[in-house]
């Protein structure tokens, strides 16, 4: 399977370049887009929010240390709820593809997967670009965001995959993505600090897979010190067994998408 | 290279009557579906070089059959052997992008059909050239009209010569020049070696392009053998079905499908074609035949006249008159009266095909004095070839030929081409 897609490489990465060009393709200012749009939330929520917020991220003074909070967060989820979202409508909005031509049919998870990369590269660089200006790069543990994203990336996959094999047949998953991504968003710590939740909540976020990956993110941006590993082992267990789910089922029903499409 | 060998080969649609019958299928909970087969126990060879007409009606398989070989749908039994590269014109100009231009996009086709970027570079010339689209080559596609996407998708598609070329039906692109040209592309391939595997409605197309014909009925392999033995049998085929669904049409609603329309002193009650003197839906090329109408007056008529006009299958008007040209007028009807016309044909010189009949009546020599019943597509028939020579339109013109010798001097002028 993996030796088809490096036959279609070139397939691949055509396809990634066009969808990266293809959403700034017709607007005068092109790029700017792709960076005005993160770029309006931060400043949204930190104009609403950094006063609020302050007492809420004790022994961090700088004024900046709420955006940092959020930005590291946020960019983060950004990229697990886009490659979730595409990954889900990945066979169904291919289909004319599928059905016409003879493509290996894992070569889409890796578009979706490298095309998230892309625009989740050109926001790091200028969040990272951010830090270095209000002078609190973290330049000790930065290193450590790369299995973060590697992270990201599997478990998001992984789910998406299996319910973009699922919603070949019941395409009521798509429908309801988007919505318990909402609820998924507000149940992270991401906005606010997660001490910030009453006791019930709290417990229910011990289940989150998200707030141990997210929360790994804010403690390197915000206080420049790598983490203990082990608070990853809960996310990167689940993603494997998300991961090895949207194998099996990709596996099984592969031959049956092209029929139901 | 270039060969294909099918071993019977099956392909069956999983049918869930309940819509959570594969979800319960998933958890293990039994079996919920029914099989619907399309296609059934294919088997045949296909040698190096040699050029296959698939022909059979809608829903026959032929594309399904197309697909399993492309490899874009698995099959269910059964498996095949392919020798070489295949290229498939099922569909053009998948995965064009309208925002991007013809280059941008010719790039694009080429990855999908498993063509490196760099042989594509190479070809590009030739596909720009083919195509024959100029300067919009660095156009957005969204500007192209369809038979410049629909050339350049060709041009793309045909840019390096496959081993095995399936084509469905995408000969009936562009204009006509663009037609002659993309068929004489398949014809160049065909004379180079290439195996072609041909899907088409057109009878004139496969026997000019094919050595051998499959006819594929219901998912079934029917018949297998030169072209012209299998488009007869087809058409036979055909003919025996339209003919029973046109009986059992108008015997459960007559007149239900259909154009009515008229004052109704006088009515049809009905229209008959009479062969041999059998009511008949089917006849050959040549055969004695009879239209017999059913007439009804319901209020005093004082001159009627009772028209038929048989129509091809595209509803191009054929042959048509009345009483009222043939010196048959009725005058005088009473309310109440029913008679019955005849229009009697010694030799019904009509070409294979499908062809109705409407009837009329009115007064005088045309409808549009005084209609009083016409009744569109009241007939439908079915002409097969008979024992004449093999001609293809409507009318079968008794015609014969013969060969002299030219006797020096004698010139027939010939039409120069401009």
């Amino acid at each position: 399977m993996l030796r088809e897609c490096w036959d279609f490489r070139g397939f691949i990465l055509a396809s990634v370049r066009r969808d990266f060009v293809s959403r700034y393709l017709g607007t005068s200012l092109g790029f700017f887009w792709a960076v005005a749009q993160p770029l309006t939330m931060i400043l949204i929520y930190t104009l609403v929010l950094a006063e609020i917020m302050k007492p809420a991220l004790p022994g961090h003074a700088s004024r900046f240390a709420y955006s940092v909070y959020l930005c590291s967060g946020i960019i983060l989820w950004q990229l697990f709820s886009d490659l979730l979202a595409r990954s889900v409508g990945i066979f169904v909005h291919n289909a004319a593809l599928l059905k016409k031509a003879n493509l290996p049919k894992l070569a889409f998870p890796i578009i979706v997967a490298l095309s998230g990369l892309s625009n989740f590269g050109v926001i790091l660089v200028l969040f990272l670009g951010f830090m270095v200006v209000i002078g609190s790069f973290p330049a000790g543990s930065v290193f450590a965001m790369i299995p973060v994203v590697f992270l990201v990336v599997g478990f998001a996959l992984g789910l998406g995959v299996l319910l973009g094999t699922v919603n070949v047949f019941y395409r009521d998953i798509e429908q309801s993505t988007s919505m318990v991504l909402q609820f998924w968003f507000w149940l992270t710590p991401i906005v606010y600090p997660g001490r910030a939740l009453p006791g019930f909540a709290a417990h229910l976020l011990e289940w989150n897979p998200m707030w141990p990956i997210v929360n790994f993110a804010q403690t390197i941006f915000l206080e420049d010190r790598v983490p203990d590993w082990s608070t990853l082992l809960y996310p990167a267990v689940v993603a494997m067994i998300f991961l090895a789910l949207g194998l099996v089922a990709f596996r099984r029903l592969s031959g049956e998408i092209v029929d139901e499409l | 290279m270039g060969y294909l060998r099918i071993r019977k080969l099956g392909k069956a649609y999983k049918r869930y009557p309940r819509k959570w019958g594969r979800l319960a299928e998933w958890m293990g909970l039994g079996v919920h579906h029914n099989l619907t087969w399309i296609l059934r126990d294919v088997s045949f060879d296909v040698a190096a070089g040699e050029a296959v007409g698939i022909v059979g009606a809608n829903g026959a398989g032929k594309s399904t059959l197309l697909k399993l070989i492309t490899g874009t749908v698995r099959p269910t039994t059964g498996s095949f052997d392919v020798g070489g590269r295949i290229a498939a014109l099922l569909e053009l100009g998948i995965g064009f992008h309208q925002e991007f231009t013809g280059r941008q996009n010719v790039y694009m086709s080429g990855h999908i059909l498993g063509i490196p970027g760099t042989q594509i570079a190479l070809l590009m010339d030739e596909i720009e050239s083919f195509a024959e689209i100029g300067e919009y080559i660095d156009q957005p596609v969204r500007t192209y009209s369809t038979g410049m996407q629909v050339r350049l998708a060709f041009s793309v598609a045909t840019a390096v010569r496959p081993d095995i070329l399936l084509v469905d039906e995408a000969l009936s692109v562009g204009d006509t020049y663009f037609q002659h040209k993309s068929f004489d592309r398949i014809r160049q391939f065909r004379d180079q070696g290439t195996t072609l595997f041909f899907v088409s409605h057109s009878p004139a197309a496969i026997k000019t392009l094919c050595d051998r014909a499959i006819l594929l009925d219901h998912g079934v392999v029917v018949r297998d053998d030169i072209p012209d033995a299998v488009l007869d049998y087809y058409n036979a085929l055909i003919a025996a079905q339209r003919t029973e669904y046109e009986i059992w049409q108008s015997a459960r609603a007559p007149g239900r499908t259909v154009t009515r329309s008229g004052t109704a002193e006088a009515t049809i009650e009905g229209i008959e074609l009479l062969s041999q003197g059998q009511a008949s839906r089917a006849l050959r090329t040549g055969d004695q035949a009879v239209i017999r109408v059913a007439v009804a007056a319901h209020a005093p008529v004082p001159t009627l006249t009772a028209g038929i006009l048989i129509r091809d299958r595209l509803g191009n008007d054929v042959f048509g008159t009345n009483t009222f040209h043939l010196g048959a007028s009725r005058s005088g009807l009473a309310p109440e009266e029913a008679l019955m016309v005849e229009f009697s044909f010694t030799s019904l010189d009509l070409g294979a095909g499908s062809y109705s009949v409407t009837a009329a009546l009115h007064s005088g020599d045309e409808h549009t004095q005084a209609n009083f019943d016409w009744w569109d597509r009241a007939l439908v028939f079915e002409v097969l070839p008979g024992n004449a020579p093999v001609s293809i339109g409507v009318c079968a013109l008794d015609v014969s030929a013969s060969w002299r010798t030219r006797v020096s001097g004698v010139t027939v002028p010939v039409p120069q081409c401009p």
